[in-house]
């Protein structure tokens, strides 16, 4: 042990604790200070319980489907040949690196009354900015790379040598798929897919934009939050918000779970 | 990872998948045209609809020309610190044994988890009565927030660095300072890279940790995609629209660089 090892050591859990810990702990304190039955009782307001289920329907439409599209793309990139690959692979990530807000005016602009569909989102009368499509599909957007970022790197590491001896016994491609890939990928998509699930659960700016903020109807988990503070109801805010804390701490711990899998595999 | 596969023979031989991979790529590029592509084209079209004398306008007045200038200047200087401390406790986790080291590396990965929202009123909940709506609280917003991304890009590389060359240049006895700024330091040097740039991206765009907490003074703490927002809450969506997608080229200028470097990386190991 020496006395170099010690302070980097010092400094790195110092630096985690102040930025990290401290704060999500101080707000826990906050949040059960009022007692237990205020938390409960400002958690399971209409409002809360539907921004709750709202939050969950979203995921649970978003995430399947990014995760197809996940592996369809990963399966093109890795295996197939992508014209201007390096392109493509950026433009795929693009929803990482975005501001939310751009990501949310984005869908305002194309699907909003003055937007490029406006005619055609007007004939079906289909609500889709200020209601839940909207909102699915800024999700969506947001989530996309996920998949495609953890499952690539597990295929390409994997090799193609058994699946071109299962096409050589006489194997389809879905049975390929089924027998051969997907075992082989398992980890590395399911991490995925716990990325896409917390992202989704925690969206905030681009659903903000393309939300309209209709307290009851489009209100998710995050933008509740955001609603509660503006109108100084701080406890309610921070009751929410640990609900979502919680949400992530469960996230967490499926991906240590997954990567400790993923390791020992 | 990249150096595996520079290093693999590169022949041309049939795909495994076949005709059904150029089936996936067909399906996965519609996908990712309806969901990213078209709506990002509606925001360019929505900028220039006035000319662009009308953008120019939109992104040089006084206002949004403070709000960019504060974002670059706040986000490089995030990036400097978190690619700094990143580095060190990437080091910590991956040479320092201690009791709790598995949680401390889970704990790494809870700005990713937790939504932005709920960071921004913790940091608030904190420190806010010390720094609340000061250019300190956007700071702080951007390092919880970007606090993952060098560490987990450094990680990896540390794990599979190889500890001979290390060994013997303290045997040839160099110091520990040399050691790390001439072994180590250079094997580091591409995630380091990578995972800077990521989180310079991320805190250029970031929005749910800071609007609680910056308070949105222009020329102050106003960031520019608050300023957007803004923007569009007042109706001016096409004004809005030039700021977003000046922040739209910034982060795919960053992605196709890394790409790109990625690529200089490889065929330089090679």
């Amino acid at each position: 042990m020496t006395l170099r090892r010690l302070s980097l050591r010092t400094l790195a859990l110092a630096y985690l604790g102040a930025v990290l810990v401290v704060p999500v702990g101080f707000v826990l304190y906050k949040t059960f200070k009022p007692g237990l039955s205020e938390v409960w009782h400002s958690v399971t307001t209409p409002d809360a319980v539907h921004a709750f289920w709202l939050t969950l329907q979203i995921a649970a439409i978003a995430v399947p489907l990014n995760t197809v599209f996940g592996v369809l793309m990963a399966l093109a990139l890795v295996r197939g040949r992508v014209p201007c690959r390096r392109f493509v692979e950026a433009l795929i990530d693009l929803p990482f690196a975005v501001s939310p807000v751009v990501v949310g005016l984005s869908l305002y602009l194309l699907y909003g009354r003055t937007g490029w569909f406006a005619g055609p989102v007007a004939d079906t009368g289909v609500q889709i900015l200020f209601s839940m499509p909207g909102m699915v599909l800024a999700t969506i957007f947001v989530t996309l790379p996920f998949v495609v970022r953890e499952v690539v790197p597990v295929l390409r590491e994997l090799g193609d040598e058994q699946e071109q001896a299962a096409a050589t016994l006489g194997a389809s491609h879905w049975q390929t798929f089924l027998r051969i890939t997907l075992p082989s990928i398992r980890w590395g998509l399911l991490y995925g897919v716990v990325l896409s699930t917390a992202r989704a659960l925690g969206e905030f700016g681009a659903v903000s934009v393309v939300s309209g903020h209709i307290a009851g109807q489009t209100d998710t988990l995050t933008l509740l939050v955001e609603n509660r503070f503006q109108n100084f109801d701080l406890a309610g805010a921070y009751a929410a918000s640990t609900l979502l804390a919680l949400m992530a701490v469960v996230s967490l711990a499926a991906m240590t779970l997954v990567n400790r899998r993923e390791e020992t595999a | 990872m990249s150096s595996v596969s520079a290093s693999l023979p590169r022949r041309r031989r049939r795909t495994s998948y076949g005709d059904a991979g150029a089936l996936s790529l067909g399906i996965g590029m519609l996908w990712l045209s309806v969901i990213v592509l078209l709506p990002l084209a509606a925001l360019v079209d929505r900028s220039l609809q006035d000319g662009l004398s009308a953008f120019w306008s939109a992104v040089s007045s006084r206002q949004a020309v403070a709000a960019f200038r504060f974002t670059f200047l706040i986000a490089l200087v995030v990036t400097a610190i978190n690619a700094v401390m990143g580095t060190v406790i990437a080091w910590v986790l991956v040479r320092d044994n201690f009791w709790g080291k598995r949680a401390v590396n889970a704990l790494i990965d809870l700005p990713f988890a937790l939504p932005t929202i709920v960071a921004g009123l913790t940091l608030l909940a904190l420190y806010g009565s010390a720094i609340a709506f000061t250019k300190w609280a956007v700071l702080l917003a951007m390092l919880f927030v970007t606090l993952p991304f060098v560490v987990r890009a450094v990680q990896p590389v540390l794990l599979e660095l190889d500890r001979e060359m290390e060994q013997a240049a303290y045997s040839l006895g160099a110091a520990h300072w040399t050691t790390f700024r001439r072994i180590v330091f250079p094997n580091l040097t591409p995630a380091i890279v990578s995972g800077a740039a990521l989180a310079f991206a991320r805190a250029v765009g970031e929005f749910g940790a800071v609007i609680l907490i910056s308070g949105n003074k222009p020329f102050d703490t106003q960031v520019s995609s608050v300023y957007a927002f803004q923007q569009i809450e007042s109706g001016n969506a096409t004004g809005a629209a030039a700021v977003s997608v000046v922040l739209l080229l910034l982060s795919l200028a960053v992605l196709i660089g890394l790409r790109y470097a990625e690529r200089w990386g490889t065929h330089h190991d090679a």
